[in-house]
């Protein structure tokens, strides 16, 4: 009986006042070995994987989702979620299309429009949760059925490119303005030519910019707080709502200048194309939780998540892995994320009682 | 088998370099009601949680009769004869089930039961268990609709299905109402002459005089006391846990200032009494009474939670009628909320980000968080309120409940304001840090009212200048806080038209 009584109990692992043990290493640095193991890993396997082209072409194939996953941030760091993301994007990037195509209007009228939709779907999407007190994931899960089939109407489910034919028998005059394709074609030069991308200059832009302002600003530490405890953020004054409804925004019109990079980049309002995003995005934003044992939504966690997944798949591809492997991949990354995330932060918090 | 009693001896528990229980012996007899009392570290939870199968002992040995007690999981703690009724009652209820479905949910897990529910067998069963513990409820009624108390007793009544030899009571009073308390010890009573043994944790005197059999002290792991016999030692005990006496409050009352608050004809409901009250500059002033005696509806009608029904309310001679906290804030009106845990922690968030949520603007410039300022002020209040942490970074559930609390009354203190409402600010806080946040607030109080709701009596005569009564929503009587007539202020307490039941 003594020897039983002796050992240990099971949940509350010995740790030294003030000092780390192997367990909180490994939930702080972790994700973040395990992504430089990996990056390693691809350099010496890998032929032509370690490289700046190689490099430029991961970020570029993580800009769009990368944009996308931290607007999905911001609706998280509020305790909230948002499905419609992806439709959003691939909505914006129809709406940019025929504002262009069909309507024959200049880019800056197509981004102003893109970028207002992006605002005011977020809003609704807002609305509907905070005024009409519809669940999240609900709200924004009819947001999404409701844009994937509105962005169809207006070219009766066709595509939209240069000189299709109408629905009215006619022929579409306009064509995307140059400045609106660089937008998604246009590379600078830094060391080599032609090798930064604009849509990667977006991506971090974005990046930083939503970084400060949710850990430097007051805005983004009581967004923390309604995602916290929204009952105990209200009694301190603050505006639960409305900020509820800025991260729906945020998240909207990030959506949004995701949804234009992709009709720069592809040309075309493509009925059929950024079905991934969705999935991508929230499984970059969720990804971000394990990175330094945050444990919560984070734009660092996220650039880094959708990073990970980038590289995963660059890697991957280079190797000659099958295309149908890659979901299977993501799927497992995820998965393996959530465990540290979820079983391990908690092991940790309950040790320190 | 004999099951008549629960020994424990040489208990041992260590969290890494930090012993909690060094050796603790204990003897709980069947059918007495063992009172436990401890400052919050004294390691009471520590000692719940091994006998509820929590957590595992590191040394010693615990026998039910002559049974060893060797719980591998909280279920199987249960089996084994010892039930735990937690503090917090909605862990022990469900509550979108009926009252049945409660009662009956531990048997519905068993194998035994079947596939399908039998709702007759059900009903039939739970009306069984309802009848013996006295519960005056129809089991047909989602708990969703039940008060506080009903749930309480309904979490007990599910925990003696399993006619344990012990029953450990985590705290049961602390969100009851005089009357509600009394229906749980009529039942702890019940239980008591059925021959079960029960431990009583709980911080309150008025509790423990009516219930106790004897009286446990802890202090820093170990027994400081034991108290048996036909008259307890009370002071005793509180001396036994706090390693000195309870001092009598040498509470000078303030020569109030003018007005602040000035409350003329205020209805707080539409079927309530109008009512007058003022509250002045550096005085603190407590409001008690029964629970739903309308207490919480006068601090959030200051805050802006409450439209009062009518009625005028007057801030510094200018009319107040906050439509948000926000708006109240702004003009100067602070509140700490009741029910810390649901209405005041960011459990996200570390110590110095919980004082910091409703000023972010004063740390801030052009909305940039300054956290240098922030942890500056963040030390300050942790120096001031003498918060045990290791440092302002540390999480706030790392916390002891009143080393939380000081948290949350830090909150409020950074700013100047002109009243400053707690709302049960003793919630779950152990003797000395009540004592530590009772004296911050006094020191503090010059240049504004103070306004503090209370349940508990005792709270209010450590804190308060003068006590304010409320009854059915109305303020009904009024005392300043000095050779105060106890027995005066529980009569109104009581209510005129509603003589069955004292406080004490």
């Amino acid at each position: 009986m003594s020897a039983e009584a002796d050992k240990p109990a099971p949940m509350a692992p010995s740790r030294a006042p003030g000092g780390s043990t192997l367990l909180d290493l490994a939930i702080r640095y972790g994700f973040l070995a395990l992504l430089v193991g990996l990056l390693l890993f691809f350099a010496i396997f890998a032929p032509g994987f370690a490289g700046p082209r190689s490099a430029v072409f991961i970020f570029q194939s993580v800009a769009i989702t990368g944009i996308l996953a931290l607007g999905v941030t911001c609706t998280l760091v509020v305790g909230g979620f948002d499905l419609s993301i992806g439709s959003v994007a691939t909505s914006a990037m129809m709406l940019a299309a025929y504002v262009m195509v069909v309507m024959e209007q200049s880019a800056g009228v197509a981004i102003v429009a893109c970028l207002v939709m992006g605002a005011v779907i977020g809003v609704v999407n807002g609305l509907l949760i905070v005024k009409f007190k519809v669940p999240d994931l609900l709200a924004t899960l009819g947001m999404m059925f409701l844009l994937v089939g509105l962005q169809r109407i207006p070219t009766e489910g066709r595509s939209i490119s240069v000189g299709m034919t109408l629905p009215s028998g006619e022929t579409a005059e306009g064509a995307f303005s140059p400045f609106f394709l660089a937008m998604g074609r246009h590379r600078f030069d830094l060391v080599l030519e032609n090798l930064i991308p604009i849509s990667v200059v977006f991506l971090i832009v974005i990046g930083v910019i939503v970084w400060c302002f949710l850990e430097l600003t007051r805005h983004g530490r009581l967004m923390y707080a309604v995602g916290s405890n929204a009952r105990a953020a209200a009694l301190t004054g603050t505006n639960v709502n409305g900020y509820k409804i800025l991260a729906y925004m945020i998240s909207g019109v990030l959506a949004s200048v995701g949804g234009m990079l992709l009709a720069a980049r592809l040309g075309r309002g493509d009925i059929a194309s950024g079905t991934n995003l969705l999935l991508d995005a929230v499984a970059a934003a969720l990804i971000g939780f394990a990175v330094l044992g945050a444990a919560k939504p984070n734009a660092f966690g996220t650039a880094m998540g959708a990073l990970f997944v980038g590289i995963l798949l660059q890697g991957l591809t280079m190797m000659n892995a099958p295309y149908y492997t890659q979901d299977f991949v993501k799927g497992a990354v995820l998965v393996v994320a959530l465990v540290f995330t979820f079983a391990l932060s908690a092991r940790r918090s309950r040790g320190e009682t | 088998m004999d099951r008549s009693f629960c020994r424990i001896t040489g208990l041992k528990k260590a969290f890494g370099e930090n012993l909690v229980l060094c050796g603790l012996d204990l003897e709980l007899p069947a059918g007495r009601v063992t009172a436990l009392m401890g400052a919050n570290g004294a390691g009471k939870s520590t000692l719940v949680k091994i006998l509820s199968g929590v957590y595992r002992r590191d040394g010693g040995r615990i026998m039910l009769g002559d049974t060893a007690f060797e719980p591998t999981s909280p279920a199987d703690a249960i089996r084994k004869g010892i039930v735990t009724v937690h503090q917090s009652i909605n862990d022990g209820v469900i509550p979108d089930l009926d009252v049945a479905s409660n009662l009956m949910i531990d048997r519905l897990a068993e194998p035994g039961w079947g596939f399908f529910l039998r709702r007759r067998a059900l009903l039939a069963e739970a009306r069984r268990i309802a009848e013996r513990m006295g519960l005056g409820i129809d089991v047909r009624t989602p708990v969703s609709e039940l008060g506080v108390a009903d749930r309480q007793l309904i979490a007990i009544a599910r925990a003696m299905a399993h006619e344990p030899a012990l029953l450990i009571l985590d705290e049961p009073t602390s969100s009851l109402s005089a009357a509600e308390a009394q229906r749980l010890f009529d039942l702890v009573d019940m239980l008591k002459a059925q021959g079960v043994a029960i431990l009583y944790i709980s911080h309150r005197m008025s509790d423990i005089r009516r219930i106790a059999d004897r009286i446990v002290s802890m202090r820093d792991g170990e027994i400081a006391g034991l108290f048996e016999g036909d008259a307890l030692d009370y002071e005793g005990a509180v001396n036994a846990m706090l390693g000195h006496g309870l001092t009598e409050t040498d509470l000078a009352p303030v020569v109030p200032g003018r007005a602040v608050v000035t409350l003329s004809g205020l209805k707080l409901r539409p079927d309530s009494a109008p009512f007058d009250l003022a509250l002045h500059e550096n005085e603190v002033v407590a409001v008690t009474g029964l629970l739903g005696s309308g207490k919480t509806a006068l601090a959030q009608s200051l805050f802006g939670l409450h439209r009062p029904a009518a009625g005028r309310m007057a801030l510094d001679g200018r009319d107040h009628a906050p439509g948000s906290p926000a708006e109240a804030i702004r003009a100067g009106v602070f509140m700490s909320a009741k029910d810390r845990a649901s209405n005041a922690v960011i459990a996200d968030f570390d110590i110095a980000r919980n004082m910091t949520v409703p000023f972010l603007g004063a740390f801030s410039a052009a909305s940039f968080v300054s956290r240098s300022r922030e942890r500056q002020t963040a030390k300050e209040m942790i120096e001031a309120l003498s918060i045990v942490c290791q440092s302002e970074r540390d999480g706030i559930l790392t916390l002891s409940g009143g080393n939380q609390q000081k948290v949350m009354l830090a909150r409020w203190l950074s700013q100047e304001c002109r009243i400053l409402v707690l709302d049960e600010p003793f919630q779950g806080v152990d003797i000395r840090s009540r004592r530590d946040i009772g004296d911050k607030v006094r020191r503090t109080a010059r240049g504004r009212a103070t306004l503090v709701c209370v349940a508990e009596l005792d709270e209010a005569l450590e804190i308060a200048d003068r006590i304010v009564v409320m009854h059915d929503h109305a303020v009904t009587a009024e005392f300043v806080n000095r050779d105060v007539d106890v027995a005066a202020i529980l009569s109104a307490v009581t209510g005129p038209a509603d003589p069955q039941e004292t406080a004490a």
